[in-house]
């Protein structure tokens, strides 16, 4: 006999702070519409629109993937660098004669590697998260830049492009700049979605961010699920710097340095707690696009790179001032 | 006991525990442990801190290996190496501090590591029926569905004992369950455990409030200093007998007779209705040159009273008088300008920094008095710390000393320097002599007492009773952040005090 579940206390019970992060892409939205009287065409929207998408893929990538490291209570530094490294070695293979798929798998294989070598690090040898991927972060940026005798990559495959960026203007009217990449970031989003929220996986990742001995204590091989937490961050690196290469084209050594911060704001804005145990994608991907509005925005407005990067630390800070306030709320509720 | 129990336990034996030795470095934990239990009983567990009882459950739960000594189980010989192999033979246990996963489900905790799964995915519908079910046949009224932080600590530990019961555990030990809980939720749980044992589960049930045991206990072992001192019928001893049997053992130290403080000596503390986490309206007094010891068991909410008086911790409520005017302490910084000062039970973690110096640790708590114009002026620096090694009689190679390398009894020194050089009046000792041998020990208490001859007034938070009724001049007890009673030095004996430390909440 199974009784009846009176409804489930968590959806029931209506979280007004799990609002917070779409209502203030929301008051942004409206704020830019207002100041920018481009925005209130319908060529200016789109415009506005797809610059914001194609800002998104890749910090998008790598925001999904240092999510579940963030909700077992750990971070990864190493994201920027780490895509840089395995695109760097993915295009050298170019040279090799291998084609542009071939060198993408590269790519994205060795921003595996390197999300491995950060879990065992971490869950063996009892690394800090922070010293493990700090230490990746450099050790990657240098390796790239040795293998490739600080050389830049080129990815020139127009068919690539299309496939990952812009369709291309051979192709009928609404899909010339059709943002094809939303289309994958949606797929991608899906897929880490079903892995945080379906699988034994994403149950651990939220059980070791809890209470790390507790989960050991009730026989979860923390270790072994740990590493693999951070073998997925890089696997998404790898996605990540797939985007990065349809985008950019060429891959410069050296640049991938501080994506990993943007990807990590992303996550905090939409809500994930850096203490772990909790954390949601949706907000990930909110706080993606919440920080690339408020830099097409200002861009908009006049306001250039510096005023974005001010305004996006700004944000971030609040959005950690939230979390801390979230923390506490929650903390009372178990007191009482 | 009159209200006993009637159900006398005349199951078969379950457990044997023979012998039991453990070592650790430097203490000898347990020494010839036994205690037995039957199926369908509830065997109480009792002593004072570090009397041995959580180590003898660690042998049996696996988390500590035993050095000597046999245990046998369901009529085998077992000798569990982990948690996970006690588990696996129906040994759970509830610890005090609970192991569950505050952000997860009451179903996800239950079963988590043992999902019920369907192809690649968690089969959340068995879950869902399957842990209803269990809660259910628990006769517990928790949506399985609810984030375990949103329960009450009761549901919570409810939802514990719901994860050992579905990991088929027929022994089921609790560390000190009533003691997070409210009164109706205590009643709750011996309901519960009374079912429990009616189904044929047994449950070691440690508790320190003995006015409990009667209610729900069918014996009780009794340790002292990692030994056994004996099994008793619940039914057939007091609580008085039991407390006998708790501090029997001898004092070595010889207790004061009489209070040292004169009949006039004015008040210079007084605290009112102290309310902060832990602490319940809290009230005492404290007089000029007095020694006045704070005696209570472990989560009694002694350190609590004192880091919320120093300012350490938020205080909720209350007023704080000193030398008669109420003053309004914030923070650390107030109460040491007010010439109050905390020597904390950890002196690694608070009280020093153990890579600074001597001279840096003692005038780290007053360097304004050591510079002018922003400058410090190392001389004075140096006179005033020479000063206090001397009169402190520091063993230390010299000023210059790194505190981590003196011994813990100086280092105790050091700490009190740092007090004294700031002139403070008001000195708060918590748990002073921890981790100190025994001649350091006697070094202290003559500090303390050298202390209290230079005017100054003491505070002694103490586990050890001996320890406390030989320096103090007064005594209050406290139990559950309550005061639960007051002594004069005169009239207090080891048997008194844990008779009120054990005073459950009315």
């Amino acid at each position: 006999m199974v009784q009846k579940v009176n409804g489930n206390p968590a959806e029931s019970k209506f979280d007004m702070q799990k609002l917070l992060a779409p209502a203030v892409m929301v008051i942004m939205i409206i704020f830019f519409v207002i100041m920018v009287p481009n925005l209130r065409t319908a060529s200016g929207a789109t415009d506005a629109l797809l610059n914001v998408l194609n800002a998104s893929y890749f910090i998008g990538f790598m925001a999904l993937g240092v999510t579940f490291v963030i909700i077992t209570g750990g971070i990864d530094l190493s994201l920027g660098t780490t895509m840089m490294c395995g695109m760097l070695i993915g295009g050298l293979s170019l040279s090799w004669g291998l084609n542009t798929w071939m060198a993408l798998l590269i790519g994205v294989c060795v921003c595996t590697f390197i999300g491995l070598l950060n879990g065992l690090m971490i869950a063996y040898l009892k690394l800090p998260p922070f010293i493990a991927t700090l230490g990746t972060q450099m050790m990657g940026m240098g390796f790239g830049a040795i293998v490739t005798k600080v050389t830049t990559m080129r990815f020139t495959d127009q068919g690539f492009k299309r496939v990952f960026y812009k369709m291309g203007n051979d192709m009928p009217a609404p899909f010339t700049s059709f943002p094809i990449g939303i289309v994958w970031l949606i797929l991608a989003f899906i897929l880490a979605w079903v892995l945080l929220n379906k699988t034994k996986f994403g149950r651990y990742t939220f059980a070791m961010g809890s209470n790390y001995e507790a989960a050991r204590l009730s026989g979860i091989k923390t270790k072994y699920w740990l590493t693999l937490v951070y073998t997925l961050c890089g696997f998404f690196c790898g996605l990540a710097g797939i985007f990065y290469s349809a985008v950019y084209t060429t891959i410069i050594p050296s640049t991938g340095n501080g994506l990993e911060l943007l990807a990590i704001a992303g996550v905090v804005i939409g809500g994930t707690s850096m203490a772990g145990g909790t954390g949601s994608l949706t907000g990930t991907l909110i706080g993606v696009f919440t920080m690339s509005i408020l830099k097409q925005g200002l861009m908009l407005m006049n306001l250039q790179g510096q005023w974005q990067t001010f305004m996006t630390g700004a944000v971030v800070v609040g959005a950690v001032l939230l979390d801390q306030y979230r923390v506490r709320q929650a903390n009372k509720v178990r007191r009482l | 006991m009159q209200e006993a129990t009637k159900a006398v336990p005349s199951g078969e034996l379950l457990l044997k525990m023979e012998g039991i030795e453990k070592v650790f470095p430097g203490v000898h934990a347990l020494s010839n442990c036994q205690f037995d239990l039957k199926r369908g009983e509830v065997h109480a567990l009792v002593g004072e801190n570090g009397a041995g009882k959580s180590t003898l459950m660690k042998v049996l739960t696996g988390i500590h290996k035993k050095d000597g000594g046999n245990i046998c189980y369901d009529g085998k010989e077992i000798n569990p190496t982990s948690p996970q192999d006690a588990q696996d033979l129906g040994i759970g246990m509830i610890h005090q501090e609970l192991n569950l996963m505050p952000h997860l489900s009451v179903e996800d905790n239950i079963y988590i590591g043992r999902e019920p799964m369907k192809g690649p995915f968690i089969d959340k519908t068995k879950l869902r029926k399957d842990a209803t079910a269990l809660l259910q046949s628990m006769g517990l009224s928790i949506n399985p569905a609810t984030i375990v932080n949103k329960l009450s600590v009761a549901k919570q530990q409810m939802v514990e004992i719901a994860k050992a019961l579905s990991l088929d555990s027929t022994l089921l030990v609790m560390d000190e369950p009533s003691a997070a809980l409210t009164e109706t939720e205590i009643q709750e749980l011996f309901k519960f455990i009374r079912d429990l044992r009616s189904r044929g589960h047994a449950i070691i049930y440690i508790s320190h409030r003995l006015d409990e045991l009667p209610q729900i206990t069918d014996r009780v072992t009794v340790m002292r200093d990692g030994q056994f001192v004996g099994t008793v019928m619940t039914a057939d001893v007091t609580k008085e007998q039991i407390i006998s049997m708790m501090v029997g053992r001898t004092i070595y130290e010889e207790p004061k007779t009489k209070s040292q403080v004169p009949d006039d000596a004015p008040v210079v503390l007084e605290v009112k209705d102290l309310l902060a986490h832990n602490v319940k309206n809290v009230s005492f007094k404290l007089h000029q040159g007095e020694i006045l010891g704070f005696a209570g068991l472990m989560g009694a909410g002694r350190t609590e009273t004192m880091r919320a008086l120093f300012g350490a911790d938020p205080r909720e409520g209350g007023e704080i008088l000193l030398g008669g005017k109420p003053v309004q302490i914030k923070s650390p910084a107030d109460a040491v300008n007010m010439g109050v000062g905390y020597l904390s039970e950890d002196r690694k973690a608070f009280g020093l920094a153990i890579g600074l110096s001597v001279r840096d640790n003692c005038v780290m708590a007053d360097m304004d008095k050591f510079a002018s114009g922003g400058f410090v002026n190392n001389k004075k620096i140096d006179a005033a710390t020479m000063e206090f090694v001397d009169k402190l009689s520091i063993k230390t190679p010299g000023i210059q000393q790194l505190v981590k390398n003196l011994s813990g009894g100086n280092q105790q020194k050091v700490v009190i320097a740092k007090w004294l050089v700031k002139n403070c009046d008001i000195l708060i000792f918590d748990e002073p002599t921890r981790g100190i041998d025994v001649g350091a020990k006697s070094e202290i208490y003559q500090l303390i007492n050298e202390l209290v001859k230079m005017g100054k007034s003491i505070i002694m938070i103490s586990s050890e009773m001996p320890e406390l009724l030989r320096m103090s001049d007064r005594l209050v007890v406290m139990s559950e952040g309550r005061v639960t009673g007051e002594l004069e030095i005169q009239d207090a004996t080891q048997e008194k005090i844990m008779t009120l430390a054990t005073m459950a909440m009315s």
